[in-house]
């Protein structure tokens, strides 16, 4: 009885460590999951000429990639972005964010665009409006303009495999 | 060795980056502004507030409380628009609500916790010197008497 107390004491201090262990501090979860997503017009990054607004994806399932040319961990998971990208199964916009229109467009013309456009971000604005905090991020927004899944930090092919697909394939079948 | 803790010195100071400041003409508004950029955390260095942080994000943060000061919108739109965009994570003092309950709670919890066990060893400390016999007492008391011969 008189050891009870203190290793009661000491099974919960671990299951809360343990638990602490498997939380990650950088994942902030974000308040616009189920809201509308946030409007902007900016210049597509191919066609500056031209402007991109949410606005026009409405009545399709979408995902928005954050990346920029500075962005380390983008270059990781562009190889995975691409080859899902290509299976078609949804359309990828791309937000350049905070990054020169040139450095941007060399970088994909380098590594592959995945995109059906980008979106030139330069002075984060957008960014600031969708609550970027650490790029790569990956909204995905159903047919009524409503982001339904964020990801915060570079893609992997079991983030796409296991949540993305699947909610993609979910919100493809819901009423626009 | 003074040389050296001379450049190490000196490199200290190399290596922290200038933080912009904004001018105000109203020293209320520099005032607030101060407040408000210290009581907002940076979500890339997550221990830093945006006054403090060198990260580009919190760059953004601060020129953004500065342009929004500039507006005439008060403390607690500000407040506002940075929640609606990163969550109350954002908050160094997140509202009062049930989820954030245990938060607030848990200080005054652990106090009264450690009070009630302090409170407990206390009074097992005293039953333990009532146990002591008649035939203890006088040994003691005995001891005691020598002692002061």
């Amino acid at each position: 009885m008189r050891y009870l107390i203190p290793l009661g004491a000491f099974i919960v201090l671990v299951i809360f460590l343990a638990i602490g262990l498997k939380l990650d501090p950088k994942e902030v979860p974000s308040p616009l999951i189920d809201k509308p997503a946030p409007q902007f017009s900016l210049p597509q990054l191919h066609a500056p000429d031209k402007t991109f607004s949410p606005e026009q994806m409405k009545g399709k399932v979408w995902l928005l990639n954050v990346w920029a040319s500075w962005c380390v961990s983008c270059r990781q998971e562009h190889v995975y972005l691409t080859e899902f990208a290509r299976t078609g199964v949804v359309d990828v916009v791309g937000l350049n964010y905070k990054d020169e229109p040139e450095d941007g467009k060399q970088w994909l013309s380098q590594l592959g665009n995945p995109y059906v456009l980008s979106i030139s971000d330069r002075e984060g604005s957008a960014g600031l409006d969708w609550g970027v905090y650490g790029v790569p991020e990956t909204f995905v927004i159903d047919k009524k303009g409503v982001i339904r899944h964020k990801q915060t930090g570079p893609v992997d092919p079991e983030v796409l495999q296991t949540v993305i697909l699947p909610l993609v394939q979910k919100l493809n079948g819901e009423a626009s | 060795m003074k040389i050296l803790l001379f450049l190490l010195v000196l490199f200290c100071h190399s290596s922290q980056a200038e933080i912009k400041v904004y001018d105000f003409k109203d020293p209320v508004l520099e005032q607030r502004y101060q407040g408000l950029t210290e009581e907002l955390r940076c979500l890339v260095c997550q221990n830093q507030n945006i006054a403090d942080s060198h990260a580009e994000l919190a760059q953004d943060l601060r020129s953004k409380v500065y342009e929004m000061l500039n507006q005439g919108q008060s403390d607690a739109q500000i407040i506002e628009y940075m929640t609606n965009r990163y969550g109350d994570f954002v908050l160094y003092r997140p509202p009062l609500k049930s989820k954030t309950m245990i938060l607030w709670l848990a200080p005054l919890l652990t106090v009264v916790l450690g009070g009630l066990g302090f409170w407990a060893v206390l009074r097992r400390r005293d039953q333990v010197q009532e146990h002591l016999t008649d035939a203890e007492r006088q040994r003691i008391k005995d001891l005691l008497d020598r002692k002061s011969e």
